[in-house]
């Protein structure tokens, strides 16, 4: 077992990724989620504890071509009020807007919350129906290597990705969404201020003349990661969103997720619920 | 041994520099390093927001924050926010409304309803029940809470 013996606060990404060369660092953004948890004993320290907040080039929202740009630094409060994104993305800042409180939107990062790969995480279930990228970065001989890697297939576990020990998430590129694009994100908890989710529900498309099609879902804490609901998507893929592809759909999503019992809802409740409120969502999509 | 680093930061318009264990939060570093006890520890984990403190002028939990992560940036806690007209007036509204009972919540609500009313323009009961979601009341019922803010911001 290794003990924290070293901390650095890098001033710019190169300084950043060389130290993660040996890959025994642990990583503080906005601290809302490591210093409970090292506290509690649940996350032990590496060898150094690195402090990425004085790195410039993790920050900012920007447009990049056809893309929208989050630096990992950005807190949900600043993403949730930032014009670009209230303009291309509103689902992704309905699903900020039901994050924890404001003291903790005002201070956790979209980088940890995808790090933290929480099966429940609140930003993640928009992005993966947005098919945002993991900007990565890391420094395999003396030079910067960046790429990205799609959302869908960053999560392995909980708390679990395929980021390597030694790469750093830098940021999240999403798509800027094309005409009658449609979208919702829906939260269900005991009470409307810091919950963990029992369930969520993310679904984007583009609804022409009443046919969908690029139909995404995404569903929260109903399987060990974020995940992207194929089966249900197939249901609705081309189909006019009428009354009995709504129910196919809403059975599709019923059958195909796997949850658990756990303090929040038991498996039976949360499969009930992913049926109801799917229907009640693509319900309410059709009206609009 | 645990290990210690160098800070420097603005305390509530004053210049500090202090040694911190590495793995100390904020709330620590105030209560037990400065020697400043209105910012309170209630849960330790970000639900009930006794510990709220504003960081380069947005509210946060100094419990769910590391403390060397105060290098560099300006911190404000109750004790400042009362030299301040605002915080005056917080504190004028919450007696005026007997917004305090056991007193434990109030510095956090306080340092939130500072935040709040920077944001919002006089907000009404909902703006305010929104943005002190994040702190945790037993004793009064939030209302008088509530009203004591809502007044603080028509006034203003």
């Amino acid at each position: 077992m290794t003990e924290l013996k070293h901390y650095f606060a890098p001033t710019s990404l190169d300084q950043a990724v060389e130290c993660l060369k040996d890959g025994d660092v642990t990583i503080l953004a906005g601290g809302t989620d490591l210093t409970p948890q090292s506290q509690a004993g649940r996350i032990k320290f590496k060898h150094t504890l690195m402090n990425i907040r004085h790195i410039p080039q993790l920050s900012g929202i920007t447009q990049e071509g056809n893309e929208i740009r989050i630096g990992a630094l950005a807190t949900i409060t600043e993403i949730m009020e930032h014009p670009l994104v209230r303009q291309h993305l509103p689902v992704l800042v309905e699903a900020c807007d039901h994050f924890a409180s404001d003291q903790i939107r005002n201070a956790g990062t979209i980088g940890g919350n995808i790090c933290n790969a929480s099966p429940a995480g609140d930003t993640l279930i928009p992005l993966l129906v947005l098919d945002a990228c993991v900007e990565l970065a890391s420094m395999p001989e003396n030079k910067i290597y960046r790429h990205c890697m799609p959302i869908s297939t960053f999560f392995t576990g909980p708390g679990k990705t395929r980021k390597s020990l030694c790469e750093l998430v830098t940021g999240v590129r999403i798509p800027i969404p094309g005409p009658d694009h449609v979208a919702r994100f829906y939260k269900h908890g005991t009470r409307p201020a810091l919950d963990i989710s029992t369930i969520s529900i993310g679904f984007a498309g583009r609804l022409h003349d009443g046919v969908l099609s690029n139909v995404r879902i995404a569903f929260g804490a109903v399987a060990p990661t974020p995940v992207r609901a194929g089966a249900t998507e197939k249901a609705l893929e081309g189909r006019h969103l009428d009354a009995a592809a709504i129910e196919a759909a809403a059975i599709a999503a019923r059958d195909e997720v796997t949850p658990i019992d756990d303090v929040r809802a038991t498996a039976w409740y949360r499969k009930e619920m992913i049926h109801n409120m799917t229907k009640r969502i693509l319900g309410n999509v059709a009206q609009a | 041994m645990s290990l210690k680093h160098d800070i420097e930061f603005t305390l509530n318009g004053v210049q500090r520099k202090v040694t911190v264990d590495v793995t100390m939060n904020a709330l620590d570093m105030l209560r037990e390093v400065v020697g400043l006890t209105g910012t309170k520890y209630g849960c330790g984990e970000g639900e009930c927001g006794a510990c709220t403190i504003r960081v380069d002028g947005v509210s946060l939990n100094s419990c769910l924050m590391f403390a060397v992560d105060c290098h560099g940036r300006s911190v404000t806690t109750v004790e400042g926010l009362t030299d301040q007209p605002r915080g005056e007036a917080l504190r004028d509204a919450f007696v005026a409304h007997g917004a305090v009972q056991c007193g434990f919540c109030t510095p956090g609500m306080m340092m939130q309803a500072d935040h709040l009313l920077a944001k919002h323009e006089h907000p009404d009961d909902a703006c305010v029940k929104r943005g002190l979601e994040g702190n945790l009341c037993r004793c009064t019922g939030y209302k008088k809470i509530v009203d004591a803010v809502v007044a603080c911001g028509a006034a203003e």
